[in-house]
């Protein structure tokens, strides 16, 4: 399945987002999520379930002003 | 004492964490400023890495109160969702907005601040509003429902110091009792005096620490001129005359012709 994660198309067998952060070796705490602009909050990753095309952005914390 | 949203805050200085030559730098800065509120942002994880977590340890271990915020977005859509993700990293409801209208001044789009704020707003986050001097802006943000305001007195990063000294006065006497930071344009000490003699609450700063030569010691300076300037607006200071006016007694001066 072709999935755009954080601005790049990534081939992957996940299906669902928490599976897609393990295959993608996204770790930690520390990352917010979302699915074609809608916040996935971290306790739903494991029932948010994705289709071809999604888009996902995967953030964390960094310096800012 | 300061009071942001029930919160009790000593300092009157808000530091950001970007553009430090180092992490040690930038802690040094933390210390040295005394602050208690950090700024911070959300970007894109690298992919296999994790870039967050050195950062995040970092910040979590000087146990200050963290303010994530919604910097670079232009839209109301991209700067409500970053927010909901900020939340949901940081475990705070905090949020300094953030909304871009123009690339070349940064300054914000008022109209979607304002639309930002009141959902945010009614979905719980505490709003602290980046916005510009004008009052009427003010007051629609204050309608919005946030309880603090953080105008500029000058573009972000610029160094110029306060540009609008008429309007920056004007936004303090109409509303004296909202907690009112200034955000941006501040280069040197004495810009951050002059604010806070206009009675502004406190200030927050990024660049004018992070990139002076020595960042943990211009911490330390603005931290003072912004204490000074704190000190000095309530022990009331005198207005300018276009007379001289002696300080010496003239009663009992000697005549010696």
């Amino acid at each position: 399945m072709k999935l755009i994660v954080n601005g790049k198309t990534q081939d992957v067998s996940a299906q669902s987002l928490d599976a897609l952060l393990r295959e993608l070796e996204f770790e930690g705490e520390w990352l917010a999520t979302a699915l074609n602009g809608e916040l996935v909050r971290s306790k739903e990753r494991h029932a948010c379930r994705l289709n071809e095309g999604d888009r996902i952005e995967i953030l964390t914390p960094r310096q800012g002003g | 004492m300061l009071k942001l949203y029930e919160k009790q805050i000593f300092s009157r200085l808000l530091l950001g964490t970007a553009q430090y030559p180092s992490p040690a730098i930038l802690e040094g800065a933390i210390e040295s400023s005394g602050t208690e509120i950090i700024t911070v942002s959300l970007r894109r994880e690298m992919m296999g890495g994790n870039s967050g977590n050195k950062f995040w340890s970092m910040i979590q271990s000087l146990a200050r109160h963290v303010l994530p915020n919604t910097a670079g977005c232009h839209t109301v859509k991209e700067a409500v969702l970053t927010a909901q993700m900020a939340r949901d990293v940081f475990a705070t409801d905090w949020i300094k907005l953030e909304v871009i209208g123009n690339h070349d001044t940064l300054q914000p789009d008022v109209f979607a601040l304002v639309e930002a704020a009141r959902i945010l707003t009614e979905d719980g986050f505490k709003v602290f509003p980046y916005t510009t001097d004008d009052l009427t802006v003010a007051e629609r943000l204050l309608d919005a429902g946030c309880e603090v305001l953080m105008p500029w007195c000058a573009p972000i990063g610029s160094a110029m110091g306060p540009l609008n000294l008429h309007a920056l006065r004007s936004l303090r006497g109409h509303f004296p009792n909202v907690p009112m930071i200034i955000d941006a344009g501040l280069g040197r000490p004495s810009h951050a005096a002059t604010v806070m003699e206009l009675g502004f609450d406190a200030i927050l700063l990024n660049t004018a620490v992070a990139k002076a030569g020595d960042p943990v010691a211009m911490a330390g300076a603005f931290a003072k001129a912004a204490e000074a300037g704190h000190a000095a607006y309530h022990a009331g200071m005198l207005e300018p005359r276009d007379v001289a006016v002696p300080s010496t007694p003239v009663i009992g001066k000697a005549v010696f012709s």
